[in-house]
């Protein structure tokens, strides 16, 4: 018998009613993995910060976004990719508070950052974006590290 | 739309000061509906003061948090003030993470911010 690895993906149009729905879905399909309620919540603010940057800035018309999660031992691995415009500056859009829209805080990918174990953000100029992170269980973690 | 009516579910005006009671979740397709019906009833109630009780809010993102922030900042402009009211225990890491609690009152209750803010 060997072991699967479970993943999913989502493909959604880059509309802002699907943000929830990328966030649920990532959140159902983590839930076979030992997630405390508080990690569940953190891996859906993540999701939707990652879906919500793709769904704001990738493309000027319509376009979709692919949300990919796969479960490993103990941690949740999530890439949110896109093919649209690009970042140009990516050391700056990931500047804490840097916006390029009124009314938001820029706080998505510090957001990210904390409230994920590692974070990778790969931008091409007319090829897309794709944000890669992950986040380990803290009671799969606390039940394996028990004699 | 059914989501951004959700984010929503009631205001209230009591002598100068709005009340809204937020619901559901707050994020980049609710907080647009959420903002520009807290801007309009400010404006038609001539209200100078805001009070958001988020106690029914499920979720909350940075476009929530910023949804939040703007209203606190167009409440200052107007020479008004702003408090947030009944934060559910699951919402307060993110509050925390993104200063919002640094920068508005937090009272426990309605009660409470009437009396205070």
């Amino acid at each position: 018998m060997y072991a699967h690895t479970n993943s999913m993906v989502l493909i959604i149009p880059n509309l802002t009613q699907n943000v929830s729905l990328a966030r649920v879905a990532v959140a159902a399909f983590a839930s076979q993995l030992h997630f405390s309620l508080s990690e569940i919540e953190e891996l859906k603010v993540a999701v939707s910060e990652a879906v919500t940057n793709a769904v704001l800035h990738a493309y000027d018309g319509p376009g979709e976004i692919r949300v990919e999660a796969t479960c490993h031992d103990g941690f949740i691995e999530v890439c949110v990719s896109d093919c649209g415009k690009g970042i140009s500056d990516l050391a700056e859009a990931m500047q804490p508070s840097h916006t390029t829209i009124p009314e938001r805080m820029g706080l998505g990918f510090s957001f990210l950052e904390s409230l994920t174990d590692s974070l990778e953000v790969e931008s091409h100029a007319g090829r897309g974006t794709s944000i890669r992170f992950t986040k380990r269980a803290l009671t799969a973690r606390t039940e394996d590290s028990r004699p | 739309m059914q989501e951004a009516k959700k984010a929503l579910t009631d205001i209230k005006s009591l002598n100068g000061t709005l009340l809204v009671r937020a619901s559901g979740e707050l994020d980049i397709h609710t907080s647009m509906t959420f903002r520009s019906r807290v801007e309009q009833e400010v404006q038609s109630n001539n209200c100078r003061r805001l009070i958001i009780s988020l106690r029914d809010v499920t979720f909350i993102d940075s476009s929530g948090l910023g949804a939040l922030l703007g209203r606190y900042r167009k409440m200052t402009e107007l020479g008004g003030k702003m408090a947030l009211v009944s934060i559910p225990a699951r919402l307060k890491p993110v509050l925390e993470l993104s200063g919002v609690l640094r920068i508005l009152p937090v009272f426990d209750t309605e009660k409470r911010a009437l009396e205070r803010l």
